[in-house]
């Protein structure tokens, strides 16, 4: 009777063991850089906008406070997309001719919104508000990276959950004193763990328990 | 009258039978097992067998389909009985596959060698109940496809399963007891496997079973490994006995609901779950005996030794049953009173006392030998018992649930046809693997048996 498998049969079973190794550490790879990576978060990445608005110029080069566009951010869940009206205040004299800036005249004529994209936009499912973030410390530049140095504007943090829950657990690492909090030059003190503890009792920020605890996010 | 005549007329002691048939030899017990998958033509048993199984399989696939596209909601349960038939579903399986795992590893490691004839199937019985088990967890989540969330891993989210929960613990209980058993399984079959290997026909099932038997060449060095492994095995599968039934006896015991909040939980689980398994033993194993003429190797012997384990435990279950009531009435407890009041003529006491019908009067006729030598009777008994271990966890699940603290909150549960359909469709899911694994793998250990046989004990003494 010939042999049932040939010399080789040994070495197959070997190096199959180690292929069947391989792969599934390469999926698992492949699973993680799919779940963490930009493709999913689109951290980094800017988007297609009607006007190419930069807020390096407006912010980093102009100097704007934040809340001069974004006027409901100390008060509303919503920071607020300006008016066509507050792109006109400047732009009713300053490059009123431009070709780029065609569609704000367009919209203040007409009447019609620009449709801006959304950059920063949670899931349905998180109710997320600006006020009490500000009211508690938390700086802008905290959430959405150096908007200042942004010609256009991206998603500077991955917006997942674990990354909310970084600050929820541990908000002593990231709090700011009030008037620093539009602040986009801010550097972190050397004691800011002490500070951010002092800033918790001082604005009566409640317990890790409390603002980890699902409903405070998912209602 | 003749005093010899006199001594004659004694009453002989009952002679016990043998745990092998006399006159088998090493080529016999190969030939037996080996050609009923290899050689010998399917019996037509097998093949009426497999046409119901299958069909009921494939009614179990299409009402899983219509509740994937439909949702729980097609199902009986609803607040306040939110577990209903998934549940009761769901620890009666897992309970079946308990004797598996206690055969072929307490009793191996007790060197209980009359098992070594049963355990083979017995494990391939917890196989396929484990399988049958895990479809109802993963049905009752409504959104299956998500069941990875159960595992500890390291997600976008950052949060963990809540390992307080014994939802939890059953996750980790029920795969690793799968795994375990799979494992033991596996390494057991794998001489026979190689016997399969040398004995077959045609090359393409040579080269199968060659695959499967991993190079097994039976010698001095592969035998010791072997036996190690096995041993090994069987030390790591012993513990899940006890504990994986624990485990799902915590689901209910650390819930404060009346008549799940007792201490008696554990223990009673295990023993309901062995006994439950001992009589899914039998009523596999005398079918397979008639159907495969398997009556030299599985002898009257294994059917009374498995009665007689169905009859110790459904002592235990008894014991169980009076405690829990002995605990509601002693506790003082108005809500555990009120719920054995309700179990014993309330809405659902029609199957309060059908279960205690099922599971403490009709067993009793175990103590009978005549009984446990009457093959038909065992069968029946063994059926009756399945169908009382099931009634007791709809008892527990259905009762406790829908009389809740608040008669506010008080509800009915009626299973669906859905409901129905899932359940006997895992029957018939269970009966297709368990008809697949008769037809394509050694039902009796080869290897094992043969250590039964006379030659095999003298050259060991």
């Amino acid at each position: 009777m010939p042999q049932l498998f040939p010399h080789s049969a040994n070495s197959s079973v070997r190096v199959s063991l180690v292929i069947l190794v391989t792969v599934v550490a390469a999926l698992a790879w492949v699973g993680v850089s799919y779940q963490y990576g930009p493709y999913t978060t689109r951290q980094g990445q800017t988007r297609e906008q009607p006007v190419p608005f930069s807020h390096a110029h407006h912010v980093g080069g102009l100097g704007l406070d934040c809340r001069y566009c974004h006027t409901s951010v100390e008060g509303s869940s919503f920071a607020g997309i300006p008016p066509t009206k507050t792109c006109m205040n400047c732009h009713a004299q300053i490059w009123s001719g431009s070709s780029m800036l065609a569609p704000v005249r367009d919209s203040f004529r007409t009447g019609e919104s620009i449709r801006w994209t959304k950059v920063h936009d949670l899931p349905d499912f998180v109710y997320f508000q600006h006020d009490i973030h500000i009211a508690k410390g938390v700086g802008c530049q905290s959430c959405h990276g150096d908007v200042d140095r942004m010609p256009l504007m991206y998603q500077a943090k991955s917006l997942q959950m674990r990354w909310c829950l970084d600050c929820h657990r541990a908000p002593e690492k990231y709090l700011r004193p009030k008037d620093q909090i539009f602040n986009t030059e801010y550097t972190y003190p050397a004691n800011q763990l002490a500070l951010g503890r002092q800033l918790i009792q001082q604005y009566h920020v409640r317990s890790p328990q409390d603002i980890t605890s699902c409903s405070t996010c998912h209602h | 009258m003749e005093p010899v005549a006199q001594i004659e007329t004694l009453p002989e002691p009952p002679q016990e039978s043998p745990v092998i048939a006399p006159g088998q030899t090493f080529a016999s017990v190969t030939a037996k097992i080996s050609n009923a998958v290899l050689v010998d033509p399917t019996p037509l048993s097998w093949f009426a067998a497999f046409a119901v199984a299958a069909l009921l399989l494939a009614m179990f696939m299409g009402a899983v389909t219509y509740l994937l596209l439909r949702g729980v909601g097609i199902w009986g349960i609803n607040v306040p009985v939110a577990w209903g038939f998934a549940i009761i579903n769901f620890v009666w399986w897992i309970g079946i596959g308990h004797a598996g795992t206690l055969i072929s590893a307490i009793l191996h490691l007790f060197h209980q060698s009359w098992r070594n004839a049963i355990n083979r199937f017995a494990e391939a019985m917890t196989l396929f109940a484990v399988a049958c088990a895990g479809m109802f967890p993963l049905l009752h989540m409504g959104r299956p496809w998500l069941f990875y969330w159960m595992f500890p891993y390291p997600s976008t989210m950052q949060v963990w399963p809540q390992f307080r929960s014994p939802l939890v613990w059953d996750v980790f209980a029920v795969s690793t007891y799968a795994t375990v058993s799979l494992l033991f399984w596996f390494v057991g079959l794998i001489p026979d496997l190689a016997t399969y290997r040398d004995r077959a026909q045609r090359t393409w099932v040579k080269r199968l079973y060659g695959v499967l038997a991993m190079g097994w060449r039976g010698s001095a060095r592969h035998w010791k490994r072997y036996e190690s492994a096995y041993l090994l095995l069987a030390g790591l599968a012993t513990p899940l006995v006890l504990s994986v039934h624990t485990v799902v006896s915590f689901d209910f015991a650390v819930a404060n609901m009346p008549g799940w909040h007792t201490t008696i939980f554990p223990p009673y689980f295990v023993a309901g779950a062995i006994y439950s398994g001992f009589a899914m033993v039998l009523v596999l194993a005398i079918p397979i005996r008639a159907m495969y003429n398997m009556h030299a190797l599985i002898t009257p012997r294994h059917l009374e030794n498995c009665a007689k384990v169905m009859l110790a435990t459904g002592l235990v279950v008894a014991y169980g049953y009076l405690f829990e009531g002995f605990a509601g009435w002693y506790g003082g407890n108005q809500y555990e009173i009120y719920m054995i009041h309700n179990r014993l003529v309330g809405s659902y006491a029609p199957f309060y006392w059908s279960l205690l019908t099922c599971n403490l009067l009709i067993p009793q006729l175990l103590w009978l030998r005549k009984i446990r030598k009457n093959v038909l009777a065992l069968f029946l008994i063994s059926i009756v018992v399945l169908v009382g271990m099931w009634l007791e966890r709809f008892v527990i699940i259905v009762t406790s649930l829908h009389r809740d603290f608040l008669p506010s909150s008080w509800g009915h549960y009626t299973a669906t046809r859905w409901d129905w359909a899932v359940f006997i469709g895992t029957l018939g899911l269970f009966f297709t693997l368990m008809l697949l694994f008769l037809r394509a793998l050694p039902m009796i250990s080869i290897a094992e048996v043969k250590m039964l046989l006379p030659a095999a004990k003298v050259e060991a003494e």
